[in-house]
């Protein structure tokens, strides 16, 4: 199964996209999906037969020949997230996209909290709710100081692996790289803010 | 009996390794409950909510191992919020307090902090065995913990875990001095590690015999791994990105040859290019193959690999081998015990194998009981003939990939087809279904299914009468866990004991409503009934006659727990 290149940079690809699969594949649930969207020819006549047992046309051809991209279900199929993301990380990405949830960990803190990027519109209503959330300063963003008057500043891991300062790139940059947050606090919060 | 002092009754007892042999004989009569207690050594609690570890203690005083189990199985499939509970911490906490001896610690859907490892590492001085399945909670810095200071670890064992990784140190942690280790996993690691801290320590374990890399281990160094280990039994391939004609790889292939006691294999995270003919060597030995991690192997290539492993017990594999591969797995793996088969396109909803691989296979494998299958398709007549050819299954899961889909070729539900399942294999002890089903099929479960453990049904039934059959007929069950089925209040009030005699019962999405609930934990002090109420749905006070989303109820001797998060409530 090639199909994890063509998922790469659109999300939408998949309705326009041309498949070799069997009929009938590529269907999960959807109400209402008219038959009419399918230009597939009809089965071979083996399956022709064992559809026609008095089961209406339009059901029979909505079962067998749309492969039409449908809603997904929460939770459907039953695979754990690790097993989903270790086969197409970059299409876990994708969906995450839609509704980003990203990790946050606070040292010292005995869990992690998760909350969804995209409902922040920037940085400050995000460190807004960040201290919130952990009751806790982090005062205002500078681009030479970092975080200057607050013993704790955000970072958050991004693509690569490494772990950034939150704030210093343009917020539509950081919210397609982010890949999760972690407050720091102490030495190592005052560190980054002394000009390196 | 009672006449044998003791000692005698304890050692006879040393014997009797299993819990549930162990629990009837704590059961035969008083003084051998007290000897049983104060000798068991191993314990296992299915809930770590169902009892208090104060408890687990004061009975049995001798504990060195531990296993114990948090969320429910369904917090795998995203539907249980990732802080609904499972924390370790008290039990580890109260494990230190009371000075027990604890030397194995194995964790399954638990929450654990690098404080907790930390704190594990500096209280038992025997630590031997840490084994984590699904937890998350930590960070590489808590393994660097365990590293420094378990002086005398065996086992190290990270199965699909999610694991902050701070960078590779926390194997530089080892020291020296340890020369223990027996079994490492880290294949679940995201991040980097240091490679030439990973060579030493190989180099002075010579009891090493299982090792799981992660992607982060270049080929050249798998290649001075195995030469350093030559008596590994179980290897887990990181990375295996290859130039078939590189001194590298034709120095692996000299090293594979050497290391003939391999039996079992996985990983094989990144594979480029999937030219696996290296392995062939030791094919033959292999009792265990995972390669359901590795999308990057093509159909061909597996099929290829499976030729030469006629010794097969246990497979995992992607469905990209497709129905072709099943049968030559059913024509070469005449031993095979337990199949997995997964879907390699889990988005989209493709799966490759039909109905004619699980066929194939339960044709041409005699001694298969345990298989997990996500199929794009099903029929009921293949479903008879697996039951006729294989009665002796004991684990059988089912998955159809579009959760209401019909028998493919009469469109009917699939409740014949299940029904033979049930009717024919009576060792059945788990099973999960998909696809079409209506009550009926729930009436031949509640029949036929008498060994019955483990339940997982989904979009499935059509009234309270599928759950109730299931409820009074399935005398063994201990868990069931429903989603999105037309079940209600009278299911689930019809026998209200019968949740005592189970772990957990988990319904989400389906027709029960708050007054139900509430009026079931009123009834049943020794359940807790749990109410997760994630988006603010509902409200303690709101209309007892809102549905409920997702109710989680277990039996329980330690009462309500304290460390409930806001959005669950216990009723």
């Amino acid at each position: 199964m090639e199909g994890g290149v063509a998922y790469e940079n659109d999300l939408n690809l998949k309705e326009t996209e041309l498949r070799l699969g069997l009929p009938g594949t590529g269907s999960t649930i959807e109400k209402g999906v008219s038959a009419a969207r399918n230009n597939k020819r009809p089965l071979p006549e083996t399956r022709e037969e064992g559809g026609a047992n008095g089961k209406p046309d339009a059901q029979h051809d909505d079962q067998e020949n749309a492969p039409a991209p449908k809603a997904q279900i929460v939770g459907w199929p039953p695979i754990r997230s690790y097993r989903k993301n270790s086969l197409q990380p970059k299409k876990a990405e994708a969906e995450a996209a839609a509704g980003m949830y990203v990790k946050v960990s606070m040292d010292g803190a005995p869990y992690l909290r998760k909350i969804d990027l995209t409902v922040y519109k920037g940085y400050p209503e995000l460190l807004r709710a960040l201290e919130n959330m952990f009751k806790l300063t982090i005062g205002e963003y500078s681009e030479r100081e970092g975080y200057k008057g607050s013993e704790y500043a955000p970072t958050y891991e991004d693509k690569d692996g490494d772990w950034m300062l939150v704030g210093d790139v343009p917020w539509e940059m950081f919210l397609s790289s982010c890949k999760k947050l972690r407050i720091i606090k102490g030495s190592e919060a005052i560190g980054l803010g002394c000009g390196a | 009996m009672n006449y044998f002092p003791d000692e005698v009754l304890e050692h006879i007892f040393d014997f009797v390794t299993s819990q549930r042999d162990r629990n009837s004989v704590s059961q035969v009569c008083k003084p051998w409950y007290k000897i049983e207690s104060s000798s068991r050594p191993k314990v296992f609690v299915g809930n770590c909510y169902a009892i208090s570890p104060q408890r687990v203690i004061e009975r049995f005083p001798g504990l060195k191992s531990i296993t114990l189990k948090g969320k429910p199985h369904f917090a795998d499939f995203n539907l249980v919020p990732h802080d609904w509970g499972g924390f370790v911490y008290p039990w580890i906490e109260a494990f230190a307090r009371k000075s027990v001896g604890l030397e194995e610690l194995k964790l399954k859907r638990m929450i654990i902090s690098d404080e907790c490892l930390e704190l594990i590492s500096r209280s038992f001085p025997n630590f031997k065995s840490l084994v984590l399945v699904s937890c998350d909670g930590f960070t590489t810095d808590g393994l660097a913990a365990i590293a420094s200071n378990c002086r005398f670890l065996r086992e190290l064992d990270l199965q699909e875990n999610d694991v902050e990784d701070h960078r590779g140190h926390w194997l530089s942690c080892f020291p020296d001095t340890c020369t223990s280790l027996v079994s490492l996993n880290f294949a679940c690691l995201k991040g980097e590690v240091n490679l030439a801290a990973l060579e030493r320590l190989i180099a002075r374990s010579p009891n090493l015999r299982s090792l799981r890399l992660n992607h982060a281990v270049p080929l050249d160094v798998l290649q001075s791994i195995l030469i350093r280990a030559p008596h590994l039994v179980d290897l887990g391939v990181g990375s295996y990105v290859n130039d078939p004609d590189s001194e590298t790889y034709n120095k692996l292939v000299m090293a594979i040859r050497n290391c003939m006691s391999v039996k079992s294999l996985s990983g094989f995270l990144e594979v480029a290019p999937p030219c696996l003919s290296a392995f062939h060597l030791i094919c033959p030995n292999l009792t265990s193959l995972n390669l359901s991690y590795a999308p990057g192997i093509h159909g061909t290539e597996l099929i290829k690999l499976i030729r030469h492993c006629r010794k097969l017990q246990r497979l995992w594999i992607l469905d990209c081998i497709g129905d072709g591969g099943l049968e030559v797995v059913a024509s070469t793996c005449k031993d095979l015990q337990e199949i997995r088969v997964f879907p390699s396109d889990p988005y989209i909803g493709n799966a490759a194998v039909t109905e004619a691989g699980l066929v194939a296979l339960s044709s041409g494998c005699p001694k298969l009981h345990s298989i997990l299958y996500f199929c794009q398709q099903m029929t009921n007549a293949a479903l008879i003939t697996v039951a006729k050819n294989c009665p002796n299954f004991t684990r059988f899961r089912l998955c159809i990939l579009d959760p209401t889909k019909p028998d493919a070729e009469t469109n009917q539900p699939f409740d014949e087809g299940f029904g033979a399942i049930v009717h024919s294999c009576k060792g059945l002890r788990r099973l999960s279904m998909a696809g079409l089903l209506t009550d009926q099929v729930f009436l031949y479960i509640g029949m036929h299914a008498k060994q019955l453990e483990m339940l997982s049904i989904a979009f499935a039934g059509n009234t309270d009468k599928g759950m109730q059959y299931l409820l009074n007929g399935c005398k063994k069950l201990r868990k069931l866990e429903i989603r999105d089925c037309p079940f209600g209040n009278a299911a689930l009030l019809m026998d209200v004991g019968k949740y005592e005699t189970m772990r957990s019962l988990w319904m989400s999405s389906c027709e029960v409503t708050l007054e139900a609930c509430k009026s079931l934990a009123k009834k049943m002090p020794r359940l807790n009934v749990e109410i997760i109420n994630e988006n603010d749905q509902m409200d303690v006070s709101a209309d007892d006659r809102q549905k409920v989303e997702k109710m989680f109820l277990y039996r329980t001797l330690a009462g309500r727990r304290k460390d409930a998060p806001e959005f669950v409530w216990t009723l």
